[in-house]
């Protein structure tokens, strides 16, 4: 008896020592390394005549921004190179065409002095027209050059006085030059047409469009923009899949960008080796106005053609982004010279433009490519083929029980016999 | 005698099958962090710029009716994740629905298995709740299939249907991830040589040869205590108390067939 309550005692504590067993963590990933590159960010204000309308809080529109602005100022992070350009600041007069080229760099692109920066402000006066699309296009400009990310922050109370240069097939242009700009608007006004312009202003380069109706709104928001510039990011490297296979780019591990226009399709290749895994993921932005049912479909195919794994994203309503994914594990090979393997990417995509709607330049395409080792193969449902549950159990005292009263019947035979003889 | 012996096994064998379930209920080591001290006041606008947010953590973020809100968490095997979030819509709005979206590591959408992900603000609501719980995160799966599987998950908060003049309203938005740790009951065989986190690739090969300098990486969340090595499961005490109370059995039935003593018919030595 004192023998099997010690036995009980021993399992016990074997079971205590089984159950408790550490969770042995993967080896850690090591950090990032900080990004070098500066983000940029120019502030484009609209200093037209309506910014002198007194609807900001009891204040004009302008003393509502210049208060922003200094505010802005004041909190804008060291690493962040921060320029301001305004549009209408300059030309009083009527002359449609003069006044539609009126914007000015108000303080360089550069590092911050905000004293300097601040004096400028305070100089400015509600003046002239409202010529948006041609201070964007300048605006681009002044953003040019470095890696850093760049993002342009519009604040506006109105449309665009100047057509026909739409500003948001502008802002279209911009964001197909593939230099990662992000255009933010903020509207002073809460009237339709501006609302309307300014979105797609904002759709069109992936930025955000905020309704201001208060002072502390126009602060905050600026404010957070320009932090969220600052934010280090990853900044996709411009590639041009082609129409087949054969032609296509080779791509390495790595984040991309391309165009693809509506109903057309992309290649791109990627070299796997075997015993290696091939992740690929593809994301498709609505731009512009599209109809409310898309989808993307991306295929890996071998250079012949045959299909290996598809990924499809499908969707319907307003949305920024359609995208999807796969994984191709190459199994390992036997030969150690075994050549890597080509797999053709295919990208296609199925929004269709809304009517009216301008379908060039291409819809943004953003690729990851990642290639790492082949995961260690399932031979069983259950991690590595063991059991569990009540059944288990079960089946295994029921079994345990047959085989030893097998074994003492056996033995007690043997013993006859042996007695026998 | 014999009888008594035979009840202390059955009592004993009886007492051990008990083990398992107390194994099954020990504490989990997943995440919670629950502080709140550092968990984020903002979110991303896009995949690349998404917000991390650790398991247990209360994301905030300020924005426009419109803005896309993206936020990421890590996500490992055995755990299934639920997302939770709340608008605070502005004082007068029509009415706007609101879509949670779920992506896993290579941007694939992911069923949410309960929650409603998507809700219709009547006109005038103060405050909208998603939820969407996801299916349970597997160590591996076939290429063939989008199961989820450990490494970065994306949420992306957007209103899905709007009147155009609610369009840029200041909304504010919280986001929460928990999980709950399933168990052995989801342990799968084979995993993956590294967790599914976007760039994952670019980063080991950039450790290598750290002379390179690579920017800001896609994705570098991983849960607390980094990802698990994935061959722990509870599957193990299971298999191994069944190996325990089979041999028990055996002994027992062995001894069965002996009975107490010598055999009756045996006559005692030196007779």
């Amino acid at each position: 008896m004192i023998t099997r309550q010690r036995l009980a005692a021993g399992i016990c504590a074997l079971l205590a020592t089984l159950s408790a067993g550490v969770a042995f963590p993967a080896g850690a990933v090591a950090d990032e390394t900080d990004s070098t590159a500066s983000p940029k960010v120019e502030l484009v204000l609209d200093v037209s005549g309506s910014m002198s309308a007194k609807d900001m809080d009891g204040g004009s529109r302008m003393a509502a921004a210049k208060q922003a602005f200094n505010e802005v100022l004041d909190a804008t992070p060291e690493e962040v190179q921060l320029g301001i350009r305004t549009l209408g600041a300059n030309y009083h007069g009527n002359d449609r065409k003069t006044g539609c080229k009126d914007t000015a760099q108000l303080y360089p692109v550069g590092t911050l002095n905000r004293t300097e920066a601040k004096t400028a402000v305070a100089t400015l006066q509600p003046t002239g027209w409202t010529p948006i699309g041609p201070a964007l296009l300048k605006a681009a400009d002044d953003l040019n050059g470095g890696d850093g990310s760049r993002r342009i922050v519009l604040i506006s109370d109105g449309e665009d006085t100047c057509q026909p240069l739409d500003p948001c097939e502008v802002a279209r242009e911009i964001a197909a030059k593939g230099i990662g700009l992000t255009i933010d608007t903020l509207g002073l006004v809460p009237d339709a047409k501006t609302r309307d312009q300014l979105s797609c202003i904002a759709d069109a380069t992936g930025g955000t469009y905020t309704s201001v109706q208060h002072k502390e709104e126009l602060s905050d928001r600026v404010g957070q923009l320009v932090d969220r510039a600052a934010d280090p990011v990853v900044t996709p490297v411009a590639t041009d899949g082609t129409a087949q296979c054969s032609s296509a780019p080779t791509l390495k591990s790595g984040l991309y960008t391309d165009r693809e226009e509506f109903g057309k399709q992309r290649f791109y290749r990627v070299d796997v080796d075997p015993g290696q895994e091939l992740r690929a993921s593809v994301s498709v932005g609505a731009d512009r106005e599209v109809n409310p049912d898309y989808g993307v479909l991306l295929r890996a195919v071998t250079v012949h053609g045959r299909e290996i794994v598809r990924g499809e994203g499908t969707g319907n309503g307003r949305t920024d982004v359609i995208s999807t994914g796969l994984r191709y594990p190459k199994a390992e090979s036997d030969d150690d010279n075994a050549p890597a393997e080509t797999v053709c990417l295919q990208v296609t995509n199925s929004f269709s433009a809304a009517s009216g709607v301008k379908t060039t330049p291409g819809l943004p395409l953003e690729l990851t490519v990642d290639v790492v080792d082949a995961p260690s193969s399932s031979s069983d449902v259950a991690s590595f083929g063991l059991g569990r549950g009540w059944w288990l159990l079960g089946a295994l005292v029921l079994t345990g029980f047959v085989a030893g009263l097998l074994w003492g019947w056996l033995s007690r035979w043997r013993l006859a016999v042996w007695r026998t003889n | 005698m014999r009888i008594t012996r035979v009840l202390s096994t059955a009592l004993l064998m009886a007492g051990l099958a008990a083990a398992p379930a107390v194994a099954d209920s020990s504490p989990s080591a997943s995440a919670s962090a629950s502080d709140g001290s550092s968990a984020p006041t903002q979110a991303g606008t896009s995949f690349r710029t998404a917000t991390e947010l650790d398991q247990g953590q209360q994301g905030t973020a300020s924005g426009s009716t419109g803005d896309y809100l993206y936020w990421s968490f890590a996500a490992d095997a055995g755990q299934r994740p639920t997302v939770k979030a709340t608008v605070k819509l502005p004082d007068t709005h029509a009415g706007e629905t609101w879509q949670l979206d779920v992506y896993d590591g290579l941007r694939r959408r992911q069923a949410c298995q309960y929650g409603a992900a998507t809700r219709t603000a009547a006109q005038g609501t103060a405050s909208l709740d998603l939820a969407c719980t996801l299916r349970t995160v597997r160590a591996w799966s076939e290429q063939w299939a989008n199961d989820p599987l450990p490494g970065t998950y994306y949420v992306r908060l957007t209103v899905v249907d709007l009147q155009s003049s609610d369009l840029g309203q200041p909304v504010s938005t919280e986001l929460r991830v928990d999980s709950k740790d399933i168990g052995g009951s989801a342990a799968v065989d084979g995993s993956l040589a590294e967790p599914l986190t976007p760039g994952i690739a670019v980063k080991s090969s950039s450790d290598e040869d750290s002379s390179s300098t690579t920017s800001a990486a896609l994705s570098s969340i991983e849960p607390d205590g980094g990802w698990s090595s994935g061959w722990w499961s509870d599957r193990w005490v299971w298999t191994a108390i069944g190996g325990v109370l089979a041999a028990l059995a055996g002994i027992g039935g062995y001894a069965l067939t002996r009975g107490s003593g010598r055999p009756r018919r045996v006559p005692p030595p030196g007779m």
